[in-house]
Parts: structure tokens; C-alpha cells; sequence
């Protein structure tokens, strides 16, 4: 196997992004990325594009050619990865394998989706599609409903509160304000949070990240090759993945993700790291008590005290931990492909130094944690500072 | 000669029946007093079982007609803008003039351009005016507004009508109309498909893009058009979907809110869609000093805006002292509060299984 490297990273504009479709956004995403690099087109040889329900959003399948067309990048091989909420975390994954295997040399991982073109129903409708449809959708359920299903177990369990929860959204509109790739660039406060309308009992409007229109991409290539050609190659030294049952009824716990304990493990075990080696972390925060989850399942924090870390401000930026350094789904947005490879991007930026506001002091070790639906997919990323 | 355009004489109606927001919020569960707050409307009009666009037109008409002390026979073009015409096919303008006796010498027809249909017909008669083919028109918007059951358009979709005579002899003119400009382009913000009962519409799509865009690009277009801006201006009327809208629409512009609220009546009648800019523009008339300015800015939806420069003149003093039919503040004031239920059958919605 291969090291790689990710020698570029961009992003378009996070946002209700209404006088831009799909191509326009990934065209600003690839060519900031490609400019970063400082490669041109003709370097690449394969493409993967992580998008979870263009088909549905928008009407488009066949999504890795019609990139490699706006991007100009045809004739390379251009495959769409799809794991839902996932989507971009996957892909990314897939061309870390393409390059660690030998087979493709400079690859493009994008990321995408337009979703403000459909109504509000549409599109929370064809979310649902990340879980189980026959047996959870079907009968009622929305991932607002799932995720509150899942905040009520944690609250009984370890006694997790509505105002810790609302802390992750504070912190993370805080992190947002300072990234002009953000949706939201507002600051809000708890009681914001607290006030806001009852969406699932008990996450109400602000525990939920919005819908959002964006597009992330991000260029790799083999460690060696990277360190001729670029100044701060940043080195990926763990790529996991795991799944679990679809349905959230079927799983063991309805307070943690095995598929994050299960992918954490191995990426841990893969870079020879443990949780506390990690300066920051972009974790998947579609609502609040997802982060919460999450910093728990990864190991930075005991289980059932990532409410009580938050409250703390242990995991707010340059604290124990900073988490979520990018705004997180919450506060940058979260087109639901492009997640994954944001989170790629936002942890080169704060590794290379280039945060600006929001950079973490010191960073040498970052973790990207993608989770696909209530967590039957869960993708981890740790990248490392040369 | 043909001097100018300008509005002879208008009149405006709302029905008497009232449903609260939080009447409404009540039935689907919902927070009635973050409702009432987040669309800054208390309350809505809502049509008696026998009216609909076309009786509501006839009512504002006459009102106009009376306040203008013309004859009905001189009136060259009767125009209603509806998204609620009773027909499909068959005209409301011609119920409109049989029924205040403008027939049968004129032309005729309906219009729909979602909101702004109405104000489109006000631009029609002023092109027929002033290029001599009419001496009067009259241009009506109304309608009895559709929203779905639990929809956030329920809380606010009402009923009402304006009307206004154009005319071209300044010494017939309540108010002069200096200058009128457009700005529109393919913004599919709300629609409803030939057969659906209620529109649908593009919930957050429905602002920045579709009523800010417009509402501001005519009316700075308009200032630009006059050389003027908004210190030359004493009301400001904008189209008002809520009691939100406007206001925020006048912030961006930099006008004060206090020449928007005296023509924003939004939050104690609801939306009444075709209606609104004009019976906005009818409540400022009716306490508007000669030689003060108004600026009106209707939008409809798909999507488009027109706005008017409008100067008041010394005939209306004479006119409203006259006029013994009923005003806004009539209508406004005469109300009954119903309760879902009797709204329910007001509006039709109620199927039997």
C-alpha cells in the first residue's frame, strides 16, 4: 500500500444558493481545489464524486461523468459514490484506496448537492431515503424524528440536557462566523437555541443543521509524488469505514453509533494514534446530540460525558479539543455529499495554518468523521501535518 | 387634450368575517403566538359563503365610482386582476360592468399575474388614457385568496378587493400618476397547475429571490426613472404578503417605517393577493394631504413588480367630503370573528367522505 496525500482542497460558497445549480458550484469548488494544488486537469487520472440523492434533489444521475465534463476532466474514469449523508467521506475514502493500491496515481474526490431547488417536504422525503424505508420511513419516521429518538435515549441514559445540546449549536455558529464558506456567518446564543421551534421533541429548529446548497473538492496523490510537487502535502494516515443495521430499531444502542466506535478503532489502530493525539476533529453534527454522540463514540471523551465536555467548553476552538472548527454541519451547512470532503478540506486548512479566525494553534493532527443516515455508515479520516 | 394619467376616483372592499391566526394555529397544533409574531398578522378576512372575486370587485367598484361622481357609462375599459377568478373561462370584468352599468361600450378582460395583476390593469388604463382610446378605465384587483389546509399560506391567504378609476383631465385627478416602471423576469416562486385546488410555492424561495428582488428592483428603478429617492417621498405602499415583508423591504432600502405603516394593513386583514398594494394604496389616500408623494410597489409571484410615483392633488379633498359610501377603515372596522369550523365552510373545504 501507498501513502497518500492531499495536495489541494476547495469549496464553493455554503448557502441557499438559489442562481446556482449543480454544475456552477462544483466548477468553483474544483477550480479553487485545482488551483490550490497548483496541478493542472490534464495531471488527473480518475475522478470519484460523493452525492447522496441528485436523482431525487434535482433529477441527475450519472453524476461522475457530468463532473468530469464540468470540470473538464474527461476522459478519466468518473464514478459517483453514494453512502447518503456519507456520501463525501466514502468517495474520499475510495480514492485513498485507488492511489494506496497503485492503480491511479492523481486522483479528484468532489463532493456535492443541490438542494434548494426542491421543496421543503421533497426534500426532507428524499433524506429519508438514508434510512430504512420499509420499515422506518414508511411508517412515519423522519431523520428529525430518528435523531430526537435517539437524543431522548441519551438524555435517559446519562442525563444529557437540552441546554448541553443547544451548546453544540453555539459553538458551532460561533466557528461558522469566522468561515466565509459558511451558510450561517451569525453568532447565536442559548437561549436562542432554547427558544426556537419544536422540531422533534426534544430537538427543536436550531439543534438541526439546515439545508444548504455546496460543493468541496479535493485532489490526492501518492506521498512521494506529493512532496516533490507541493509545498505542505498533507498526509492521511488512516481511512475506515463501517456499517451497521439501517434501521435504528435494530441496533444495540440508541445512544452511541457502533459504526464510529467500529471505524474509529481501526483508524486509531491504522495511524497508531489514540483519541488524545488528535488536535481537532470535524465531526458529523446533523443535529446537535449527534455531536455529542459522536466525540463519545470517536473516544475523546468517556461515554455519556460529551454533553457535560461541550457545556465545559472542552471542545470549543483552541480548548482540550476543538471540535467542529469549520461550523460543522450545523453552522456551515450541510449539502449533504459535500459534507465529507468539507470536512477534508476544513482539516487541511487548520493543518497547513491557513484558518485564518478560526485556526487552531499548533494543529499537527486532525480527524474527519462522516456518518451516513442515523449511522448504519460511518466514514473516519485522520490526517497528519508533514 | 390629453394632459397626464391619473386616479379619478377608487374604492376598496373586505369582507366582514374574521378568523385569528391563532384561531388557525390552534387547529394544527401549533404556537399561535409565535405564529401571530413570526408573520406579524393577527388576523385575516374571510369571504362570506355567497362572495367571491367577482362580488368583491363590483363592491370596490362602485365605491370608486361614487367617490370619482362620474357616470358609469363613461367608463371606456374595465380590467380585474384575480388569481381566484370564479370561472376558468368566462370573464369577471364583465359581471364588474354589467353590474355598475359600464356596458355595453367598452373592452374588457380579465388578468392574472399571481399578486399584481390588479396594478397591471392600472398600467393598461393609463396607456389607454393618455393615448386618447378611453377617457376612463377601470383597474381592479381581488381576490379570495387560496391557501391549503395546515399550509404556512392559510395563515395569511384573505379577501378583498381594490378599485381605481384612470383618467387623463388633471381637473378630474384625486392623484396624479408621474411615472410607473416594471422590472420582471421568470422567477417561479408560487404557482398553481391548471386544476389544483391550492397553489404551492417555494417556501424560503419566496423571498430574497422572488419579493426582495422585485419589490426592490422596481422601485429603485423607479427612482432612478423619476430622479428621485426616498426622501422625496411621503408613504410607501408595498405589496404585503405578511406584516413582516414590507417593513423589512423598506429597511433595506433605507426608508423609515413610518411611511409603511400607514398603507400596511397586512396584520389586521390578512393577504388579499391581488387586492393588497391597492387597498394599501386606498388606506393612504384617504388620509394623504394634497401635494404629498406616494410610492406603490405591487409584486406578483412567477414574477414580476410595478411601481408608481403618485402625487396627491387638491381634488381629492372635495371628493372624499362628498363621498358618503364606505372607506377602508369602514370595512375594517366592521368585522365578525369566526371559528375554524364556520371558516372551514366559508372557504369550501369542507368533503364529505
Amino acid at each position: 500500500m501507498r501513502k497518500v496525500a492531499i495536495v489541494g482542497v476547495g469549496m464553493s460558497k455554503f448557502g441557499e444558493e438559489w442562481t446556482r445549480g449543480f454544475r456552477d458550484m462544483l466548477i468553483e469548488a474544483g477550480r479553487n481545489a485545482l488551483e490550490d494544488s497548483k496541478l493542472s486537469g490534464s495531471e488527473i487520472d480518475s475522478l470519484y464524486i460523493g452525492t447522496m440523492a441528485p436523482g431525487s434533489l434535482v433529477g441527475q444521475e450519472h453524476v461522475g461523468a457530468l463532473v468530469a465534463d464540468s470540470m473538464g476532466l474527461t476522459p478519466v474514469p468518473a464514478t459517483r459514490i453514494e453512502a447518503a449523508c456519507a456520501s463525501g467521506g466514502a468517495a474520499l475514502r475510495q480514492a485513498y484506496l485507488a492511489i494506496a493500491s497503485g492503480v491511479h496515481d492523481t486522483v479528484v474526490v468532489g463532493g456535492v448537492e443541490k438542494m434548494t431547488d426542491t421543496p421543503g417536504n421533497e426534500v426532507t422525503s428524499a433524506l429519508g431515503g438514508a434510512g430504512d424505508q420499509e420499515w422506518e420511513l414508511f411508517m412515519g419516521a423522519t431523520f428529525p424524528g430518528l435523531y430526537a429518538l435517539m437524543a431522548t435515549r441519551h438524555m435517559a441514559e446519562y442525563g444529557t440536557t437540552e441546554k448541553q445540546m443547544a451548546q453544540v449549536a453555539v459553538k458551532n455558529h460561533a466557528n461558522a462566523s469566522k468561515n466565509k464558506y459558511a451558510h450561517f456567518q451569525n453568532e447565536i446564543n442559548l437561549d436562542t437555541v432554547l427558544n426556537s421551534r419544536p422540531i422533534a421533541t426534544p430537538l427543536k429548529l436550531f439543534d438541526c443543521s439546515p439545508i444548504t446548497d455546496g460543493a468541496a473538492v479535493a485532489v490526492l496523490m501518492p506521498l512521494d509524488k506529493a512532496k516533490k510537487v507541493c509545498e505542505k502535502p498533507i498526509e492521511i494516515l488512516a481511512s475506515t469505514q463501517a456499517s451497521d443495521h439501517l434501521a435504528l430499531h435494530s441496533r444495540k444502542s440508541m445512544s452511541s453509533l457502533l459504526a464510529t466506535q467500529v471505524a474509529a478503532k481501526k483508524a486509531f489502530d491504522e495511524a497508531n494514534l489514540s483519541p488524545k493525539d488528535i488536535d481537532l476533529a470535524e465531526v458529523h453534527d446533523c443535529f446537535t446530540i449527534a455531536e455529542i454522540m459522536a466525540i463519545e463514540d470517536l473516544g475523546f471523551f468517556k461515554k455519556g460525558e460529551g454533553g457535560k465536555a461541550t457545556e465545559q467548553g472542552k471542545t470549543s476552538l483552541n480548548s482540550e479539543i476543538s471540535v467542529n472548527t469549520s461550523g460543522g454541519l450545523k453552522g456551515c451547512g450541510h449539502p449533504v455529499g459535500a459534507t465529507g470532503v468539507k470536512q477534508a478540506a476544513e482539516i487541511v486548512w487548520q493543518l497547513r495554518g491557513q484558518a485564518g479566525k478560526r485556526q487552531v494553534k499548533d494543529a499537527k493532527i486532525g480527524l474527519a468523521h462522516n456518518v451516513g443516515g442515523s449511522g448504519a455508515t460511518a466514514v473516519v479520516h485522520i490526517m497528519k501535518k508533514l | 387634450m390629453v394632459e397626464a394619467a391619473g386616479i379619478i376616483g377608487y374604492g376598496s372592499c373586505v369582507p366582514k368575517y374574521r378568523i385569528k391566526t391563532s384561531e388557525i394555529a390552534r387547529v394544527w397544533g401549533e404556537e399561535g403566538e409565535r405564529i401571530t409574531k413570526g408573520l406579524g398578522v393577527l388576523e385575516k378576512s374571510v369571504p362570506d359563503v355567497d362572495e367571491d372575486s367577482a362580488t368583491l370587485s363590483v363592491e370596490a367598484a362602485r365605491n370608486a365610482i361614487a367617490f370619482a361622481k362620474i357616470e358609469p357609462e363613461a367608463i371606456g375599459a374595465v380590467y380585474v386582476g384575480s388569481e381566484s377568478h370564479p370561472y376558468a373561462v368566462k370573464p369577471t370584468a364583465t359581471i364588474v360592468a354589467e353590474a355598475v352599468g359600464a356596458t355595453p361600450e367598452l373592452t374588457a378582460a380579465d388578468l392574472e399575474f399571481a399578486c399584481k395583476a390588479g396594478t397591471a390593469g392600472m398600467q393598461m388604463c393609463m396607456g389607454m388614457v393618455c393615448s386618447n382610446m378611453i377617457r376612463f378605465g377601470l383597474a381592479i384587483g381581488a381576490d379570495t385568496s387560496q391557501g391549503r389546509p395546515g399550509d404556512a399560506l392559510e395563515y395569511t391567504a384573505s379577501a378583498g378587493a381594490g378599485a381605481f378609476l384612470i383618467g387623463r383631465d388633471r381637473k378630474d385627478f384625486v392623484a396624479e400618476i408621474e411615472a410607473t416602471y416594471s422590472f420582471t423576469t421568470d422567477t417561479p416562486d408560487f404557482w398553481r397547475r391548471q386544476g389544483a385546488d391550492f397553489p404551492s410555492h417555494g417556501g424560503r424561495f419566496t423571498g430574497t429571490p422572488a419579493y426582495f428582488r422585485h419589490i426592490m428592483g422596481a422601485t429603485q428603478g423607479l427612482f432612478e426613472k423619476t430622479s428621485t429617492r426616498a426622501s422625496d417621498y411621503d408613504y410607501f405602499v408595498f405589496h404585503q404578503p405578511n406584516g413582516k415583508f414590507p417593513i423589512s423591504a423598506a429597511k433595506k432600502m433605507g426608508i423609515g417605517t413610518e411611511k409603511v405603516k400607514p398603507g400596511l394593513f397586512t396584520p389586521v386583514i390578512g393577504n388579499t393577493y391581488s387586492g393588497a398594494s391597492m387597498i394599501g394604496l386606498a388606506g393612504v389616500l384617504d388620509i394623504a394631504k394634497p401635494g404629498q408623494r406616494i410610492v406603490v410597489t405591487s409584486f406578483g409571484s412567477g414574477a414580476g413588480s410595478d411601481a408608481f410615483s403618485i402625487e396627491v392633488k387638491d381634488g381629492i379633498l372635495e371628493k372624499r367630503k362628498k363621498y358618503k359610501g364606505k372607506t377602508l377603515a369602514d370595512y375594517i372596522a366592521d368585522k365578525e370573528y369566526i371559528d375554524y369550523g364556520v371558516y372551514v365552510k366559508h372557504r369550501r373545504k369542507l368533503k364529505s367522505l
